[in-house]
């Protein structure tokens, strides 16, 4: 009997960790462009301090425990955390906030568990957790989308304000900071608004907030060249929106006066970042193909579930880190029947 | 069965009390195997009380109270307690002392004991203290009962005092706050106060507990290896230093 090889080319998948956190960067600058347009250079500052000192902690830490640095460094996971801590955090937070997160994030949770591979949690999303418990006030504070922005913010005020905390004379604080669109929802259905009452606001786009349901759509985009790449399996984004979708779709058509349509929140916040980038990281999420589709489904209903009865607006993070700690359990009770072993069908 | 001593022959083994025992005992109880660090037992008023190092200190003192009155009572009944209903008599032994601590709590320091609240009761469920009733003061004699509860009630009042004034450090930027409660209005000025510090709130909730347990444990693990480390330098020949539960 004959096996034929078929001709040339035989190309391989990317398996190399380096690769795929390449992948990852590439996936993520078309969104970060897009919040960097939208929200100002506030973006960038952040993009920047905290890749500088995600690398900082990486290569302090990796030194203390007497490794070699350089390897650690250049596989990019700690540019691939800092980035998605970076496009999470607002705009105008103080720069000590920021590298008070990637400590947390890098040293605490993800090199004192061992380093890449062996952090049960997220370190981007853990790093973002720390700092909404213990700075509500900052971390909420957005700023508006800047074709609603009415006043600009050059680069060199934005550096000056981070790093100081001097505004230009004639700005306030509240003059320039905004609410995220959820944020809003939220506040307003507090106090007994329709929700089309509430959209007459001119922060609001087609879907979500205007100018968010645009980045949404460009990480959108990144998030679905890593899933045609095979860099991430399609089984957790999708599960995610679909449990989204869902519970929003159940409860909007019981009332939609007081619950927003479901592309509202598919657009909103955090959830297209999430989805694709966030519950896909390959050390803290499912690795069987069904537990991934029971764990994005869990993250999706749990992200609806604390946006809507919880105590904070966007509940990704908090969702992802839940379901992070159920991750073994999950890939313990989905373990794929190994081929001739197990019960024989009769 | 009856006539016989009720427990396996208790802690005659070591009557002799010499300075060097006692000592053990003390450096036992404080660092060794330390009820907090170490054994890991009483986590639940450590975490809950220990926002502030005032409350880490009220709470540490009475439940030290507790032990050394506990421990002293279980080493004199040990002889006459049958084993099969041992733990039920610990037990109200233990809960007797608590009562009698939280009324007097609730009498002298009573804006402390309002801030403590239901700790105070539940120092009846702390671990440590029918730990040592059970492991230690049923098997000893009065004297090194009483220096066991003592030791081992100051070394868990010191981790609930670092804890606190850490947490409190972090999470409100002050040291010693409302020392007022514990040694009244002359203490107000003992309070330190760092102004316009931004606070770290995760430090006051639970998190920053568990977070903070974990870094004292850390530390003492690193002081432990030095010290094995030296020790092991000094004496000439190298031995693997031991772990957590050493």
């Amino acid at each position: 009997m004959e096996f034929p090889t078929h001709s040339s080319p035989h190309t391989g998948r990317p398996n190399r960790v380096d690769k795929v956190m390449l992948q990852v960067v590439l996936a993520l600058i078309p969104g970060t462009l897009a919040l960097i347009f939208y929200f100002g250079y506030g973006v960038l500052v952040n993009l920047l301090l905290a890749i500088g000192s995600a690398i900082a902690f990486e290569a302090l830490v990796i030194k203390l425990r007497k490794r070699p640095v350089t390897p650690v460094l250049m596989d990019l996971s700690a540019v691939v955390t800092a980035m998605l801590f970076a496009v999470a955090i607002p705009p105008l937070l103080p720069w000590w906030m920021v590298v008070l997160g990637m400590a947390f994030g890098i040293i605490m949770v993800k090199q004192m568990y061992g380093g890449l591979g062996y952090n049960p949690f997220n370190p981007a999303m853990a790093a973002y957790v720390l700092l909404l418990i213990s700075y509500p006030v900052e971390m909420t504070a957005w700023l508006p989308p800047a074709v609603l922005a009415e006043h600009h913010i050059s680069l060199r005020e934005m550096v000056l304000f981070k790093f100081t905390g001097a505004l230009p004379d004639d700005y306030t604080l509240d003059a320039i900071t905004m609410a995220t669109p959820l944020d809003v929802m939220r506040t307003n259905l507090d106090l007994n608004m329709m929700i089309s009452e509430i959209r007459t606001n001119p922060l609001w786009g087609d879907f979500g907030g205007f100018g968010w349901e645009w980045v949404g759509n460009w990480f959108l985009m990144g998030g679905i060249w890593m899933v045609y790449k095979r860099t991430i399996t399609w089984q957790i984004p999708l599960a995610f929106l679909t449990g989204l979708v869902g519970m929003a779709t159940l409860f909007w058509l019981f009332d939609s006066e007081s619950f927003p349509f479901p592309l509202f929140h598919v657009f909103s916040g955090g959830a297209i970042l999430g989805a694709f980038f966030i519950a896909t990281d390959p050390v803290t999420a499912c690795t069987t193909r069904t537990g991934q589709l029971i764990y994005g489904a869990t993250i999706g209903i749990l992200v609806y579930v604390i946006r809507t009865w919880g105590g904070y607006p966007d509940a990704v993070a908090f969702a992802v880190l839940l379901m992070n700690m159920a991750a073994p359990t999950i890939d313990y009770y989905t373990r794929p029947r190994t081929y001739g072993h197990g019960e024989m069908k009769s | 069965m009856i006539g016989k001593p009720p427990h396996p022959e208790p802690g005659n083994r070591d009557n002799s009390m010499s300075d060097n025992s006692t000592r053990t005992l003390i450096m036992d109880g404080l660092w060794h195997n330390n009820q907090a660090l170490v054994a890991l037992l009483g986590l639940c008023p450590l975490l809950a009380v220990s926002n502030t190092a005032i409350n880490g200190l009220g709470l540490g003192l009475a439940t030290t109270a507790v032990l050394v009155a506990s421990n002293s009572t279980v080493s004199l009944i040990r002889n006459f307690v049958r084993p099969e209903v041992r733990l039920p008599v610990f037990v109200m032994v233990i809960a007797s002392f608590v009562t009698a601590i939280e009324l007097g709590m609730n009498a002298y320091f009573h804006e402390l004991h309002k801030i403590l609240g239901i700790f105070i009761p539940l120092i009846v469920t702390n671990c440590t203290i029918i730990g040592r009733a059970e492991a230690f003061a049923s098997k000893n004699n009065l004297w090194r009962s009483l220096v066991d509860g003592l030791s081992v009630g100051i070394g868990f009042t010191l981790v609930l005092i670092v804890l606190g004034g850490f947490r409190e450090l972090l999470g409100q930027g002050t040291l010693f706050d409302q020392a007022h409660l514990m040694f009244g209005e002359a203490a107000k000025g003992m309070t330190l106060r760092i102004e316009d510090f931004p606070g770290m709130l995760i430090a006051i909730l639970p998190p920053g507990a568990f977070i903070g347990l974990g870094l004292l444990i850390m530390v003492k693990n690193l002081i432990d290896k030095r010290l094995a480390q030296r020790q092991a330098a000094s004496s000439g020949y190298v031995e693997e230093a031991t772990g957590v539960t050493g």
